[in-house]
């Protein structure tokens, strides 16, 4: 049964009020506290460490599996490996995410490992939203890493998300790409307060005509810290774009460090990078609207990160 | 009625003061003015002080027998004084949609959206889910701003050249997009242009010239003054 914090973390990173459809794992306090698998979707607890194999089945279509992982106990501190075996020709969302709800004053802290090996001609949709709450003046810290093989015609779309109330987040994403495979990242960051985040991607374009796609919106407010790393190696005939964009408040710092990396002569790459305040005139054009300077702000970061 | 009474304005740059504004008095009272004259004459400028967005150095402006000189941009929109950019702004992340439903300060359906829209020649399902970003052309910016104007359905709307950046099949629209609004929103229209087609429908014409009221008076009386424009080059008139 589940108490009412852990309803809502559950609502704020799955978006989810009652036990989703299909496959599902839930993960409240290092404890599996409710499973689900279909006749596609196999979901194992692993033995050798803690977190789950999630196995699907090649050719299976249109299901969802959620993951979502809550942690309501101060002080609380783990690292989870959830290995996701998408099989051939699959198209399938999953959707992750980890909440914190922490009152004392101790670290709280989670950290996924997140393995995908996406089969051939294999669509995943995969989304992940980290969020944290409570009033204690422990630290609540995700580190989530997460793995990508990809192999000859796949494509991923990866939408991460954190909001608010993490204090600290290192993200780190390495990706593998195959012939024709094609990878979409889109992250959205903000920060506040003290917090601190650092995303660092790597991706390696190994395969021809393969491509990947990272677009990261981050807010940073007060005094909070943002990193933005990314590497992308062009090793064959192959089409490769980040871009970073950021809006900075108060004594918020954002930094972005770009590597694009062609070692073919076919490889084309690109990066982009914008980090500024507000735009004055932003503001203006929402205030001649009738909306008050402060209206017009939340308007313009609200819309800059949803 | 709008009432500007002795405004002056200066701005400050690396060569010092500079009177961009110089002691403008005027009353705005008809359904629809026009302000022409000359680049870097000051009629934008003009139009900001109207709009809150410069405060003026000197002068009082007058609403509706109300004092607004000393209100910010948010109050003046909330008396009613609306303000269609020169160059519309971009923004990430936020859709037309949105853009129209704060402008009309309320929840509007999508075929209330529809009816703005297509005043401006657009179709509403092509449109309202689009990001005002750079995804949008000048052209299609510029008459989702003048859209925008129409949904807030002020007393005062302002329109700083609303014909730059126009094509020409959305600039016949755009005289008849006016002239609609009136019948629709009863307010006065204020519009900054250098097009005699626009000057052509206007009750009032003001030509201010250097910071300064040059002229205003009808469209008979004034426009036959600028279509002769004493103390154009000939260089340049012989050329056109």
């Amino acid at each position: 049964m589940l108490t009412e914090i852990q309803k809502r973390l559950l609502a704020e990173v799955a978006d989810l009020k009652a036990a989703p459809k299909g496959a599902y794992n839930i993960r409240s306090d290092g404890e599996s506290a409710a499973r689900n698998t279909t006749e596609n979707i196999n979901i194992v607890t692993k033995t050798d460490k803690p977190g789950i194999d999630i196995i699907i089945k090649p050719g299976t279509k249109g299901e969802d599996v959620h993951i979502p992982v809550i942690i309501s106990r101060d002080g609380y501190q783990e690292t989870v490996y959830n290995d996701f075996f998408i099989g051939e020709d699959a198209d399938v969302t999953i959707i992750a995410g980890c909440g914190i709800h922490s009152t004392g004053c101790e670290l709280t802290e989670h950290s996924g490992v997140h393995t995908f090996y996406v089969g051939k001609n294999a669509k995943v949709k995969y989304i992940e939203k980290h969020y944290g709450e409570g009033e204690g003046t422990g630290e609540r810290v995700m580190n989530p890493s997460t793995v990508i093989v990809m192999e000859e015609n796949s494509y991923m779309e990866m939408e991460t998300a954190q909001i608010r109330g993490v204090d600290s987040t290192y993200r780190s994403t390495k990706a593998t790409l195959g012939d024709k495979a094609v990878l979409k990242i889109g992250e959205k960051i903000m920060t506040h307060g003290r917090q601190s985040a650092t995303t660092d991607f790597e991706v390696d374009l190994n395969g021809v005509d393969c491509g990947c796609h990272v677009v990261s919106r981050s807010v940073a407010k007060d005094d909070s810290k943002q990193l933005f790393i990314s590497c992308m190696n062009g090793n064959n005939r192959c089409h490769g774009h980040t871009e970073c964009d950021a809006i900075i408040m108060d004594n918020g710092n954002v930094a972005a460090v770009p590597k694009v990396n062609a070692n073919n002569v076919e490889a084309s790459l690109i990066h982009e990078a914008a980090i500024g305040k507000i735009a004055g005139e932003q503001l203006i054009k929402l205030m001649t609207l009738g909306l008050t300077e402060k209206e017009a702000e939340e308007r313009i970061v609200n819309g800059f990160i949803s | 009625m709008l009432e500007l009474q002795n405004i002056s304005y200066n701005a400050e740059d690396e060569n010092g003061k500079k009177e961009i504004l110089k002691n403008v008095s005027l009353k705005v009272n008809d359904r629809f003015v026009a302000i022409t004259g000359p680049n870097g004459s000051g009629k934008s400028t003009l139009a900001k002080v109207i709009a809150g967005i410069y405060t003026p150095s000197s002068g009082r402006i007058i609403l509706d027998g109300e004092d607004i000189t000393d209100l910010n941009i948010t109050e003046r929109a909330r008396h009613g004084i609306s303000f269609a950019f020169q160059q519309p702004v971009r923004f990430k992340g936020i859709t037309v949609k949105d853009m129209i439903k704060m402008a009309a300060n309320k929840e509007i359906s999508v075929a209330q959206c529809c009816d703005y829209l297509s005043e401006v020649g657009l179709c509403a399902r092509d449109y309202i889910d689009r990001e005002i970003n750079a995804s949008l052309s000048g052209g299609e910016l510029k008459r989702i701003e003048i859209a925008m104007i129409i949904a807030r359905g002020t007393k005062l709307s302002i329109f700083d050249e609303p014909e730059a950046g126009i094509d020409l099949w959305s600039f016949n629209n755009l005289i008849n997009v006016f002239e609609k609004m009136h019948e629709i929103i009863k307010g006065t229209i204020l519009i900054i242009s250098h097009q005699e087609r626009i000057l052509n429908i206007a009750d009032k014409i003001i030509v201010v010239a250097d910071g300064e009221i040059q002229n205003i008076g009808t469209r008979d009386e004034v426009l036959p003054d600028i279509l002769s424009s004493a103390g154009t080059c000939h260089v340049l008139t012989d050329k056109m």
